[in-house]
């Protein structure tokens, strides 16, 4: 009995030295899961702690869920792909300053063999015109992400109203989208870092891309310290400079899958 | 050869590198801390409600038994609203700590403890009640001679609910985040490595996460295996 | 209420054997009556031998007077007014999952016996009756026999002055019982009241010293044991003597 009792002490002990062994100087910051699948933040995180000291702890959710977590005080910062959600969140309050930080851009994916001739769309209107009157099936986040308002403006670009069994709405992940699409050889919109670092590709390949209305635009928000006080704001605004100086839009740049660039930094 | 999740699962256990080991470690962790904790706390209350005659009794061990199949991201959820800032715990800070996630998975591992404990110590307390009554034992007095001579079953109830504390990803997913190096732990990177479409290394780091909980349950039958053959 | 043929016992009980009075104490079940009111004074040195037919309600009456059942009706009383330190030996001994030394020394705990003196008053127990080398034994994986014995042991650690024994030896084979016949002998001797039932006519003779027959929730009479196996007085303890079935 001594002995269980000792040996869960030890245990208590370890874990408490673990809990507390990188507690210093760090903040949470809320991205999405389209930064976090394609590697860009172990890239460029260690250059930013290297330079200033400061651990950045990310938490990829949905842009629905990073914005949700900042509204209730639970991330330091923000770094999200939605720029009309991102100007809304500035004039509720909830943040100070919004910045372009970099894009990457949507592309579609499709099967290769292209039932609906995509390929040969002039534009992203008329690659999902062709998709809807195929009517072959597409894969959709469904989960009110950046990716997914994205879509929808598109569809809307299109003059379709996307409904009917063709359209699959997931509520997932842009990666377990993908895996979904491979499995069904559907149609789906990805961000290019995704869809560069995905594994699992089976018979899907790039069938569109190159329309400007498929730029994806990310962009680092100040949160407010009014709102939320006890926020580490300090800390989160030399992240959110370091992104937009020169070091840290070299680091975006820097940042390679299997050699080809991913995100184009436009900070400003 | 890459793609085989077998392979890839024994390459990551000869090749354990600081990164793996931190998640494994996390994993168990976490897991362990959150079984001893619904531990202390969950079969004294199986006996309790064994032990004790009160009004709604029925009702508690029937919110017991549906609380074993409570989803964990129910569990995650509600956790979460209570450690956000905006929540009423909000102020201790712990959202995206390991101690959230265990605090997640107590509340999922508790009522397996509690209801399964309530379960076997209502059957030893049958056999033993005139005994006990004869001896001049309060109900209070019972509780702990009956939670060690149960102790067999008790060890067999903690593994379920190692099981479920180490398998589930809703609940530490919504309140841990899975941030690298902090909070990641082997079932919300099983998540990470499917969404990044590296399907081999996710079956392989599950292949790991399940031979972990086999070395454990091993060690436990072994331990229980032995006391048992000592103690009949 | 049953009246009782309670002539010639012999009352010189020891002046620290306690007396147990039963006031019109009547047991009910869900559906009928299990005992119905009787009342009897349990003053003589026994031991007295609870005897009766399957289902006249022996365990019952062990279990009112040791204070496990809780009477419908009437009053179980002791001499000094005060419920004396008492033990009960069940027809299958209870034992707990540990060692045999461990069970009685977790009875010593219980009865609150300080800590340092409970390893030597267990060890004495088991040495006396004949348990001292399996005493780092798991209870349970002792010999029926052996477990009844520890159950005597266990009794006797707690110096109890009365003891009941429930059909302690139905399952045992001979040697066993002979061993457990001694062990009450022993209790008896040392001024221990023994209430104990039996269905085995020859076991009560060799025991008793007064009887108490039951049949069909009945007190039918309560005799010293000479008179009981030689003028049975009422019908249905005549029948038993004789080997008759008998309801």
């Amino acid at each position: 009995m001594n002995k269980v009792l000792n040996l869960s002490l030890a245990g208590i002990t370890t874990l408490g030295l673990t809990f507390s062994a990188s507690a210093d100087e760090y903040i949470t910051l809320a991205s999405t899961t389209s930064t976090e699948n394609s590697g860009l933040f172990d890239s460029i995180l260690p250059k930013f702690e290297d330079a200033t000291g400061i651990e950045v702890r990310v938490v990829a959710v949905g842009t629905g869920q990073a914005f949700e977590l900042a509204r209730r005080g639970d991330a330091d910062s923000l770094l999200v792909h939605d720029t009309a959600g991102e100007r809304r969140f500035v004039d509720e309050g909830y943040a100070t300053a919004r910045a372009d930080v970099m894009y990457n851009d949507f592309v579609v994916i499709g099967p290769e063999n292209d039932p609906a001739r995509v390929a040969e769309a002039q534009s992203a209107a008329g690659a999902f015109a062709a998709i809807a009157s195929a009517e072959a099936p597409f894969t959709s986040r469904g989960d009110d992400s950046g990716t997914h308002r994205a879509e929808l403006r598109l569809w809307q670009n299109a003059g379709v109203e996307p409904d009917g069994d063709w359209y699959r709405e997931l509520g997932s992940g842009m990666g377990p989208t993908l895996n979904t699409a491979a499995a069904m050889d559907a149609y789906v919109m990805s961000d290019r870092a995704t869809w560069v670092a995905f594994g699992n590709r089976q018979n899907l390949t790039l069938v569109f891309e190159g329309d400007e209305v498929l730029f994806n635009q990310y962009g680092s928000l100040l949160l407010s310290a009014e709102k939320h006080p006890h926020l580490k704001h300090e800390l989160a605004e030399q992240w959110h400079n370091w992104l937009l100086s020169d070091d840290g839009q070299q680091a975006v740049a820097d940042f390679r899958v299997d050699g080809q660039q991913l995100f184009f930094p436009n900070g400003k | 050869m890459e793609n085989n999740a077998f392979y890839v699962a024994i390459s990551l256990l000869l090749d354990v590198d600081a990164a793996l080991f931190s998640i494994v470690a996390l994993s168990m962790q976490v897991s362990l801390l959150a079984v001893l904790v619904a531990a202390l706390l969950g079969f004294p209350l199986g006996a309790a409600v064994a032990l004790w005659r009160f009004p709604g009794r029925g009702g508690v061990i029937v919110t017991l038994n549906a609380l074993m199949g409570l989803p964990p991201v129910v569990a995650g959820l509600t956790v979460y609203l209570l450690l956000s800032r905006a929540g009423p715990l909000g102020e201790l800070g712990l959202l995206f700590t390991p101690g959230a996630m265990v605090i997640a998975q107590v509340i999922l591992v508790l009522p397996i403890l509690a209801a399964l404990s309530r379960q076997k110590v209502e059957e030893l307390l049958g056999e033993y009640q005139e005994q006990f009554i004869s001896l001049g034992m309060s109900r209070a007095r019972m509780m702990p001679t009956l939670l060690w001579d149960a102790r067999f079953a008790l060890l067999t109830i903690l593994l379920a609910g190692f099981g479920r504390a180490s398998a589930e990803v809703g609940a530490v997913m919504m309140v841990g985040g899975n941030i690298e190096g902090v909070t990641r732990v082997m079932t919300t990177s099983i998540v990470l490595e499917t969404g990044k479409g590296n399907l081999p290394l996710a079956l392989g780091l599950g292949i790991v996460l399940l031979a972990l909980v086999m070395l454990v349950n091993a060690g436990a039958y072994l331990v229980g295996e032995l006391a048992r053959r000592r103690t009949g | 209420m049953t009246s009782l043929n309670t002539n010639m016992l012999p009352l010189s009980a020891p002046s620290n054997t306690p007396t147990l009075n039963f006031e019109e104490v009547a047991f009910c079940g869900q559906e009928r009556t299990l005992l119905a009111p009787s009342s009897f004074t349990l003053a003589s040195v026994g031991p007295t031998l609870v005897m009766g037919p399957n289902g006249a309600g022996k365990s019952l009456l062990l279990r009112l007077a040791h204070g496990l059942l809780t009477p419908s009706r009437g009053r179980v009383i002791w001499s000094d007014g005060e419920r004396p330190r008492q033990a009960m030996v069940f027809q299958q001994p209870v034992m707990l999952r540990r060692s045999a030394v461990a069970n009685v020394i977790h009875a010593l705990a219980v009865n609150k016996v300080p800590h340092r003196s409970r390893s030597r008053r267990a060890l004495d127990a088991l040495e006396r009756f004949g348990l001292a080398t399996c005493a780092h034994t798991p209870a349970r994986l002792l010999s029926g026999g052996q477990q009844q014995r520890l159950a005597l042991a266990r009794a006797w650690a707690l110096s109890p002055r009365v003891l009941f024994l429930d059909e302690p030896t139905s399952a045992l084979d001979p040697a066993a019982i002979k061993a457990v016949e001694a062990a009450v002998q022993e209790f008896h001797c040392q001024g221990t009241r023994i209430v104990m039932t039996t269905h085995d006519i020859h076991q009560a003779r060799r025991l008793a010293g007064d009887v108490l027959f039951l049949s069909g929730g009945h007190v039918r009479e309560h005799t010293p044991a000479d008179t009981f196996f030689d003028h049975p007085a009422s019908r249905e303890a005549q029948a038993f003597i004789a080997g008759e079935l008998i309801e």
